[in-house]
């Protein structure tokens, strides 16, 4: 699974940060790093981009971004 | 002594910089891009001056503003940092602080909106943290000044005595560790010769930033030692270069959280925020909110305060105009000299300056919605529109105030994350119609369709928008092709702006408009006014048929003409359009010699239904007045860059027009 497809109020772990050049880099930098517990806040109102808590702030990213970064599956969603 | 401002967006740099520094700053911008550069002198110690870098996250060479911060903190040598952190977002926050301590210059950590920690009843133990970092930490509150005087103390105590940062290994014993230190080892001598930091450097490295390799003027050899040490880090730790790096600091960070911070649940701010959110962003309230909130801003702007203060100002200057007319009558003044004062620079500058009132109030609601936090919620729910022409949802507002205004539209592109959004930004805006440009709209839509007027007006405002659009698309394509800063932002929570920083601004945006009034627009005025009054043997003409601008004028007819309207008279006022929109109708009329309310009847001699959509078409795209290319070359930060952009807005308001009147005429 992948963030953009994490529901609004759910919580998941990340599993891996893919993206290329710059995007990769800023995620890493904004603390999506692998091990993190994520969750997603809300979704804006045409669908995107979406808004998610991390590291205890809130982040947007799009949505198109977002399907580069993989949560861990099973059991993991609360 | 020089002291570098830096921290995350969001974060109270400004408000501590203004707090620092008080109304005693420079604004200009950092050479050759459209980031703006603050510097300023700390009150109340000499010789310190402090400069605002812009606000990064991490110390990177993509953006522009990522590369003016490490380009000023390695080649502007400063003697010593003030790192500010958002005590609220402690662990993002110190993800640079990790950085500028790597760079081993005297630094000091200020721990802002401390107070709002306290008040959710959380605790941070300062000195605890400080030793974790291995620098002096400072509780402050930039907003209210708490803590400000001692925050000054301690950065003139630790760069007079060079005391330096006692922790620069943020890595447990490990791969990673290995690496960080065999490639200093490997680089230390170029480091010493480039006078940076070798350790800084390693880690820049090892992240792949190849303008060091560069910069330390590293070997075939070193560059392949460095590659083999990044590949049996990868290995051993499973991890790739970034992550291993990131990892390594964001643990390094959760150490220093965990032994000096005590959270709470969730901060009263952070749950307000959630509250103000379910509306301001809401899938079915958002849109109706925003356009509220534009309405508001525009009404009070354009018709109660703003246009209130306005009038005032054209009564004073009229007045001070009337005052110094019968004073130079009674001196008896040379009439030329007479008529250069009071014709040129009273009326030219003056009909700019009456701008000055709405600029500073729609600056007062602006600031508002930026410092509040509104600003990053309108980007949230635009970024899609804007998104299919390239741009980012922040360029919706610059955008949206472009059709009061240009030059407060294209001044506040300063608040775009982005150079090439910014640049992108200023270009499109003058596309948005501007409400200088309505009383033409009026005149030639009465006088020619009286049934349609609505209709036409409507028409010009969407085909700028769609010109916009289209401009947009071919640049996306052209000159701004490349991968974009990608759109990851942070939704700040709302936050009560200080009266202090609201202040400042509009101070600044004042001086700033009021400077370019008496430079390039006087100067201007003054070209204008020596065209209208002179002939070719330097006579002052009695007719201004004769007059320098009328031959100018017959020039540009002849280009009018395939346009539908070579006329020197149509010509004449499009260049005085060009000191301010107004201007395009009362010069029409004085040249017609009849009054404005008989303006209309007198066109309709001159131009047929077809000529007039052409000419209006021509009016939407054309040039924007002086004040605005002022700005833009301003904000652009280029001479050459404003006369392409001239030029370019010339030739496409050409061919629009040439393309309507010429498909109108096979139409018709």
């Amino acid at each position: 699974m992948t963030l953009d497809q994490l529901s609004v109020g759910k919580s998941a772990t990340i599993k891996s940060v893919g993206g290329e050049g710059p995007l990769r880099l800023h995620f890493l930098d904004m603390g999506l790093t692998p091990r993190i517990s994520v969750s997603m806040r809300k979704i804006a109102p045409m669908g995107d981009p979406i808004e998610i808590c991390v590291r205890g702030y809130e982040l947007t990213l799009r949505v198109s971004d977002a399907k580069n970064i993989e949560l861990e599956v099973g059991g993991s969603e609360q | 002594m020089i002291i570098a401002l830096a921290g995350n967006q969001n974060c109270g740099k400004t408000t501590l910089f203004n707090a620092l520094t008080g109304s005693n700053q420079h604004v200009g911008n950092f050479p050759g891009v459209t980031v703006e550069q603050k510097s300023g002198e700390i009150r109340g110690v000499k010789n310190y001056s402090v400069v605002d870098l812009p606000g990064i996250y991490s110390i990177r060479p993509y953006s522009s503003e990522e590369i003016v911060s490490r380009d000023f903190i390695l080649d502007g040598k400063p003697d010593g940092i003030i790192n500010i952190v958002d005590a609220t977002n402690i662990e993002r926050n110190l993800y640079l602080t990790l950085q500028l301590l790597e760079l081993h210059i005297p630094m000091v950590l200020a721990l802002n909106m401390m107070d709002e920690v306290r008040s959710n009843g959380g605790t941070i133990d300062v000195k605890m943290m400080s030793e974790k970092l291995g620098i002096p930490v400072v509780p402050i509150s930039a907003v209210k000044g708490e803590g400000v005087s001692e925050l000054v103390n301690r950065i003139v105590s630790v760069t007079k005595d060079k005391v330096y940062p006692t922790i620069m290994d943020f890595c447990p014993v490990g791969a990673v560790h290995r690496c960080i230190h065999a490639v200093a080892h490997l680089i230390e001598d170029h480091a010493q010769r480039a006078g940076v930091s070798a350790r800084f450097c390693a880690t820049k490295l090892i992240e792949g930033d190849d303008s060091f390799a560069h910069r330390l003027e590293l070997d075939q050899n070193e560059l392949e030692l460095l590659d083999h040490s990044v590949l049996e880090m990868e290995h051993d730790t499973g991890f790739d270069r970034n992550e291993a790096l990131a990892d390594m600091r964001y643990t390094f960070i959760n150490g220093v959280v965990d032994a000096s911070v005590v959270k709470c649940h969730e901060s009263k701010g952070q749950h307000r925020s959630v509250m103000i959110d379910k509306v301001l962003t809401g899938k079915y309230t958002a849109f109706p909110v925003f356009i509220g909130v534009m309405f508001l801003t525009f009404w009070l702007t354009f018709n109660v305060i703003g246009s209130t203060l306005a009038d005032w100002l054209s009564l004073g200057i009229d007045w001070l105009t009337k005052l110094v007319d019968s004073g130079l009558t009674a001196y008896g003044i040379n009439p030329v000299v007479h008529s250069l004062i009071i014709d040129g620079i009273f009326s030219g500058v003056g009909s700019v300056l009456s701008f000055l009132p709405l600029i500073v109030t729609l600056f007062f609601f602006l600031s508002i919605l930026e410092d509040t936090g509104y600003m990053a919620r309108v980007a949230f729910i635009m970024d899609r529109l804007l998104r299919k022409i390239g741009l980012s949802g922040r360029s919706f507002v610059p955008m949206i105030i472009g059709f009061g205004c240009s030059v407060p539209a294209i001044m506040s592109t300063r608040t775009l994350a982005s150079d090439s959004d910014r640049k992108m930004t200023i270009l499109l805006t003058p596309y948005m119609s501007c409400s200088a440009k309505i009383p033409i709209y009026a005149v030639f839509s009465a006088a020619f369709f009286p049934k349609y007027q609505a209709f036409v007006m409507i028409g010009l405002y969407l085909f700028g928008i769609a010109l916009a659009i289209i401009v947009a698309l071919v640049m996306k394509t052209t000159a701004f092709r490349g991968s974009p800063v990608p759109f990851v932002m942070e939704l700040p929570n709302y936050r009560l702006p200080s009266p202090k920083t609201v202040f400042l601004l509009l101070w600044q945006k004042a001086k700033d408009f009021l400077q370019r009034a008496f430079t390039i627009i006087f100067i201007a005025t003054i070209i204008i006014w020596f065209l209208q009054t002179f002939d070719t043997k330097l006579n002052v003409v009695t007719d201004s048929a004769d007059s320098l601008l009328a031959i100018i004028g017959h020039y540009i007819s002849a280009v009018l003409k395939p346009i539908g309207f070579a006329d020197w008279r149509v010509a004449t006022a499009l260049i005085s359009g060009f000191i301010a929109k107004e201007a395009v109708v009362s010069t029409l009329s004085v040249l017609l010699n009849t009054s404005t309310a008989a303006l209309g009847s007198a066109l309709s001699g001159m131009f047929t239904p077809l000529s007039a959509i052409s000419f209006l078409v021509f009016t939407l795209l054309y040039t924007p007045c002086v004040a605005a290319v002022a700005t833009i070359k301003k904000e652009l930060n280029s001479g050459i860059g404003t006369v392409g952009v001239v030029i370019m807005q010339c030739v496409i308001a050409w061919l629009a027009a040439f393309a309507v009147y010429q498909i109108g005429g096979l139409l018709t």
